[in-house]
């Protein structure tokens, strides 16, 4: 099918995007790498007058070394990031949870910051940027500003993002040496996340001193899985599994065609021990 | 509408066209490149694969807007003059389609995991084919095809 | 060296590289799609979004007026061209037909339906006014659940007073074929065994790739359509029976057609309301669907309620078989319609010995897409309910999966055998194919590792499923399908034109859309007239060139247009040999035909068909009275059907603790007869496996109590990657049929019929020794996981 007609801008600068932004006012949507945005024009269930295309804006594309932190451009397509020596070592969690969107063909398209800000709860990003503490960069008529992951996801489909702000980087602090599992559970390859868990953490000796734990699909955000972590503290892989069946613990999570929110809290204690142990032994 | 430069199978082309019109509906229906075809509106078939700029994405789901300034490959592109490329005759020899709806797209996505995985294991090339369905072959021969290609390749 | 010097001795059994595959890898194919014709207009279709509903009034004014818009038609502006959607099979006289517009008048009865068509200068400008086309509707109560319709609370159609549309049965008493099955089960209740099952044969939507489409040309002589169809010479005769458009004055042509698995075999309301369009405008018009309209308007496939008492002695002697099914037609009756679970009337008793059989079912209409033929059709619903009867068989009275069906098969030396549903198995030889698949699927490492996995309380545990399955192919014997009041007959056509310059055209009536026919069909004519296979053409799929036919399904091309094809070939082998004899100035007795030459017995004089062929064309020196052309075309009605069969064999692992699956193994062994290509066939088998696990694992049409599909797109309706399958092992063992000349039997269907089951029963193995002994397809993880919880729980309870 064929998306309803708009108008087409595509800016050169974040200062353009902004203008554009503001032209478009509520008519305008931005689109990064559209693997999202496109099914939905397509299918006619969204229909904006203006398309602001950040495609051609070079500053927001790249991925470096902030010292303590990593910095990805929100044009950064997954590709890039799962290709990136940098996220292998720093923030080994999201590259194992970017190797699982979607396929090939998305991820040479598809880029970081669309895929945060689109937000929908079964996307796999927002449960490893939750897990390592991800601050989001946005600016937008006011300045610059930052807010931490933990607070940047609102609801299905909503962001910290407003109206006339973009999101340009996300800067996530280095977790050099920690382990890193994503758990994916789907029913076919294509499918996306029934659910998902990203686990981090940091062993000395075989025990563990710090763990993080992001879930995907377990509400209408990603969350973290904070009881559990701080369950999981002092253990080892083979005394965390009642730790790592408080996953579900304060979870809200949906009841669909793959699986009611009761089996979705049982997925998450199962695949939490499997994420954190992976986790551990790699 | 938005002029755009864009060169497909080794051709420049300059157009004017709609800003909704998709990557692939401008092959199909201004330049005739009727090899690339559409499976489905929700990205998950892949019978659209062309390689953009060398990587291989999914042309329902690019804006023939966003082509601009760059190079497309379709499955009418990539053989050479009277022959066929290295993984159409591996699809041929391996018995790799039946229908024929999703080939190309399967095709330009095989090259472009031969691309970046030269020598995949059979696990890598049913996952770097996951975003390509077919539904008459059961992808074994397909599989089997892409690892003859990457084999002859070697 | 030349293509002749090339040629392997005999054609048939060689694995032949595709002569379509030139085409289709290199982006030259011809879909209807692709099809471009000066002044074409592009439809866009308006459907309901209510699944039953009254249309109160449409107004089409601003759509009209919208930019590039040509014309916008309801139903009653096309009400006197547009035609019916008929149906080819009312079971009886007494079946109930909602009369199926293309475009209905007043009442929508599923949501999906067409109620206004937009004709525009571009396919965007068509879409965009349709969003302008206003509908008012009063909706009206919808009927979604195949068990509430039976009830006739509320009715799909209020005009037919009943959602039944009608009952058919099949009782061996009544038949003289076997037993009362009433007696055989009492008997068991008090000295055997009854296994009481019911089991869910789930919606599936076929999901060809190539979605549908069709162009109308109206501006010739003869109207022409190019459509996406199965059954371009089925369709020519639904046009002509219903929409007062001559049968001579159409010609549907099936170009290249992207797959179909008995999703395309169907006369749809988007062809009928392009030709209606094309013909009011007198214009070329072009409907192309998008995916989600497929999901919602093509026909589905399956829905069923089996409900199955099986009734043995202690020791797993099968003494009867009672079926009772509940059929959601959907919202109208089909092309086949109400006939596809009768098909499966014939294969519930599958290969084995059953004394007595009743087979009933009651067919019902729902609000919901209507459902025909999918892959299989009839024959996979039975085969899967049987065969998951035999392991519950099987574990009930505690002997191997294997042994109990080996206990009551059909041996080979039974052969013909007459089963207890009437038919007369010509061939088989079940013991073979199953030895072969326990040596290939290494049955007893397997059972072993299983012991040792539950016996160590594994989290993965291994199953192994059997399915021992078998079909009936080459659709139909014409005589048959007249006793059972289908509207056609089951024969085909073949046609030989052997060119002056040493080719050969062959027509055939069959309409491949995947199948490989230019290949396979090249390779019996060059054998069967000593021709290169590169010299042979093999044309199909349009009404003017191959001009009769009862196109491709329930894997006939082969067993039945196959046979045409030799027949054809004989024909024109007579024809030359006079013209042959005159010319090597012999008697027509004494001249022989053998591989592509006549040769006058007992010397070296001889001359090549294709040399005759040019004399004939020349006809200056034939012998008198004879007719200047060898071409010649043969109809073959089969006597019987064919019966491939096959043991297949599936290890599944399951993950207990999330209820996930994951395939080991599956070997299948399948007997098909006469192997034309190989290759072909192996595809052919492998991508029926990848439809079959798809019915097990992955798939399945849901609707919400609105009667929306929500899975109506190929996000929700998971059809398997390459990802989620494994390589198959495929093997073969070769019992030709007896009826046609060839032995072929066909292979279509076989993988699918035969896989759900083998899948299946090895989920269930897997977790059997847990307490389950049922799983609902598809055996999602939620389910499987599910089942053990309950099964668990149930154990617990029952320990109190």
């Amino acid at each position: 099918m064929i998306p309803v007609a708009f108008e087409y801008v595509a800016p050169t600068s974040v200062a353009d995007a902004l203008g554009a932004l503001a032209a478009a006012g509520d008519d305008g949507k931005v689109i990064a790498g559209g693997q999202s945005l496109l099914p939905v024009l397509r299918m006619r269930l969204n229909a904006p007058e203006t398309v602001i295309d950040l495609g051609r804006i070079e500053s927001l594309r790249g991925i470096r070394d902030g010292g303590d932190h990593l910095v990805i451009g929100a044009m950064t397509p997954h590709a890039e990031v799962l290709a990136s020596d940098l996220v292998r070592e720093h923030a080994a969690v999201l590259h194992e949870a970017v190797a699982t969107v979607a396929d090939p063909q998305i991820r040479h398209r598809g880029t970081l910051g669309g895929a945060v800000v689109h937000a929908d709860p079964a996307g796999d990003l927002g449960a490893p940027l939750l897990a390592l503490d991800a601050t989001m960069v946005i600016v937008g008529p006011g300045g610059e500003r930052t807010v931490p992951a933990t607070e940047f996801y609102h609801d299905i489909f909503a962001t910290a993002v407003g109206d006339g702000e973009l999101l340009t980087e996300v800067r996530i602090p280095k977790h050099t040496g920690w382990g890193a599992a994503y758990e994916k559970f789907t029913r076919a390859a294509q499918q996306w996340a029934i659910i998902g868990v990203a686990a981090t953490v940091r062993t000395q000796g075989g025990q563990i001193v710090e763990a993080k734990v992001g879930l995907t699909n377990m509400g209408s955000t990603p969350v973290r899985a904070r009881a559990a972590e701080a369950d999981l503290v002092g253990r080892h892989a083979d005394d965390c599994g009642q730790a790592c069946g408080r996953a579900a613990e304060g979870t809200n999570p949906p009841s669909d065609l793959n699986g009611d929110a009761d089996y979705r809290r049982h997925l998450a204690g199962v695949l939490t021990a499997r994420a954190v142990r992976a986790a551990m032994a790699g | 509408m938005t002029r755009i430069t864009v060169k497909v199978d080794g051709v420049e082309y300059s157009d004017d066209v709609e800003p909704r019109t998709l990557l692939v509906h401008y092959l199909r229906e201004t330049l005739g490149k009727v090899g690339t075809v559409v499976g489905c509106d929700t990205s998950n078939c892949g019978a659209c694969t062309v390689h953009l700029d060398g990587r291989s994405v999914k042309s329902c789901s690019v804006l023939a807007v966003q082509a601009h300034g760059h190079e497309v490959t379709t499955i009418e592109g990539i053989a050479p003059a009277g022959g066929l490329h290295p993984m159409q005759q591996a699809f041929h020899d391996n018995h790799a389609l039946q229908c024929g709806f999703c080939t190309p797209g399967m095709i330009m996505q095989a090259i472009d995991l031969l691309a970046e995985n030269p020598d995949p294991s059979e696990q890598e090339i049913r996952e770097g084919l996951e975003g390509n369905l077919c539904r008459c072959t059961g992808y074994h021969n397909i599989v089997k095809a892409v690892s003859a290609a990457a084999k002859a390749g070697e | 060296m030349t293509a002749v010097d090339d040629r392997p001795e005999v054609e048939i059994g060689q694995a032949r590289r595709r002569k379509e595959d030139h085409r289709l890898i290199t982006g030259r194919t011809r879909w209807t799609d692709n099809i471009q014709l000066p002044g074409m207009l592009h439809l866009a279709m308006v459907r309901s979004p209510f699944a039953h509903a009254t249309i109160t009034s449409i107004d089409t004014s601003e759509a009209a007026a919208a930019p590039g818009v040509i014309a916008v038609f309801t139903g009653k502006d096309i009400a006197d061209i547009q035609g019916v959607n008929i149906t080819a099979w009312p079971l009886s006289a007494n079946q109930k037909t909602p009369t199926h517009l293309p475009v209905p008048l007043e009442r929508v009865s599923h949501a999906g339906e067409i109620v206004a068509i937009v004709a525009a200068r571009s396919a965007a400008l068509a879409r965009d006014a349709a969003e302008l086309v206003d509908v008012d509707y009063d909706e009206l109560p919808a009927v979604l659940d195949l068990k509430e319709a039976a009830t006739d609370a509320v009715l799909a159609h209020p005009d037919l007073g009943t959602n039944k549309s009608d009952v058919w049965t099949l009782d061996s008493a009544a038949a003289g074929t076997g037993g009362d099955v009433d007696e055989a089960i009492a008997k068991a209740r008090e000295t055997g065994v009854v296994i009481e099952r019911e089991y869910r044969q789930q919606r599936l939507i076929p999901a060809f790739m190539e979605p549908r489409s069709t162009v109308v040309d109206p501006t010739g002589e003869q109207v022409v359509m190019w459509t996406a169809t199965q059954v371009p010479h089925v369709l020519r005769f639904c046009i002509a029976a219903t929409t007062g458009l001559p049968e001579s004055k159409i010609r549907v042509i099936a170009p290249d057609v992207g797959g179909g698995f008995g999703g395309k075999l169907q006369s749809t309301p988007e062809e009928f309301a392009t030709l209606a369009v094309a013909r009011k405008l007198g214009r070329p018009c072009k409907y192309t669907e998008t995916r989600s309209e497929t999901m919602v308007s093509g026909h589905h496939g399956r829905d069923q309620w089996q409900r199955l008492t099986l009734c043995a002695t202690k020791d797993g002697t099968v003494t009867g078989l009672k079926v009772d099914l509940l059929a959601d037609l959907g919202a109208y009756a089909a092309l086949v319609g109400g006939g596809v679970p009768v098909l499966g009337a014939w294969m519930f008793n599958a290969i084995y010995k059953f004394p007595a059989y009743r087979f009933t079912t009651s067919n019902y209409y729902t609000n919901k897409t209507w459902v025909d033929a999918y892959r299989g059709a009839g024959r996979p619903e039975a085969t899967y309910a049987i065969e998951r009867l035999m392991d519950e068989l099987a574990a009930e009275v505690g002997v191997d999966a294997i042994a109990i069906r080996e206990k009551n098969w059909i041996k080979h030396d039974e052969f013909p055998f007459t089963t207890v549903a009437g038919m007369t198995y010509d061939s088989g030889n079940y013991e073979a194919a199953t030895e072969r698949a326990l040596e290939l699927f290494g049955y007893d490492a397997l059972r072993a590792e299983q012991a040792q996995r539950r016996a160590s309380g594994d989290p993965v545990q291994l199953g192994i499923g059997v399915s021992t399955f078998t079909e009936m192919c080459g659709l139909a014997p014409s005589r048959i399908l007249g006793a059972l009041n289908y509207g056609a007959g089951g024969w085909e056509n073949a046609s030989i034109r052997m060119l002056s310059t040493g080719t050969v055209e062959v027509l055939t009536g069959a309409s491949a859309h995947g199948q490989g026919h230019e290949t396979a069909f090249s390779q019996i004519v060059a054998d069967r007239l000593g021709v290169p296979f590169d010299s042979v053409e093999v044309l199909h799929g349009d009404t003017q060139i191959s001009t009769k036919g009862m196109d491709t399904y329930g894997s006939r091309s082969l067993v039945v247009g196959g046979e045409a094809l030799v027949r054809a070939a004989d024909k024109v082998i007579e024809k030359a040999r006079p013209i042959a004899a005159h010319l090597l100035e012999a008697s027509a007795d004494d001249v022989e035909f053998s591989a592509g030459t006549f040769t006058v017995r007992g010397t070296e004089k001889g001359i090549s068909i294709t040399d005759v062929a040019l004399q004939t064309w020349t006809g200056h020196n034939l012998p008198d009275g004879v007719e200047p052309s060898l071409d010649a075309d043969a109809t073959f009605d089969p006597d019987n059907f064919s019966f491939p069969h096959g043991t297949h064999l599936c290890a599944m692992e399951v993950d207990t603790e999330t209820g996930a699956t994951r395939m080991r193994s599956y070997v299948c062994v399948d007997d098909i007869g006469t192997v034309i290509n190989p290759l072909i066939v192996e595809g052919q088998v492998h991508g029926g496996l990848a439809q079959g696990i798809g019915q097990a694992l992955f798939e399945g049409a849901e609707y919400d109590d609105q009667g929306t599909l929500t899975t109506g797109s190929l996000v929700d309706y998971t059809i398997p990657s390459a990802a989620d399958l494994i390589n198959f092992v495929t093997d073969r063992t070769t019992t030709p049929a007896t009826y046609t000349s060839l032995g072929t039997k066909g292979v279509g269907e076989a993988g699918t019929i035969a896989s759900t089951p083998a899948v299946v029963n090895a989920v269930v193995d897997a977790v059997r020794h847990l307490g389950v002994n049922d799983i609902v397809m598809p055996c999602t993880p939620e389910r499987v996981w599910k089942a053990i919880q309950h099964a668990g729980s149930a154990a617990n309870g029952g320990a109190q």
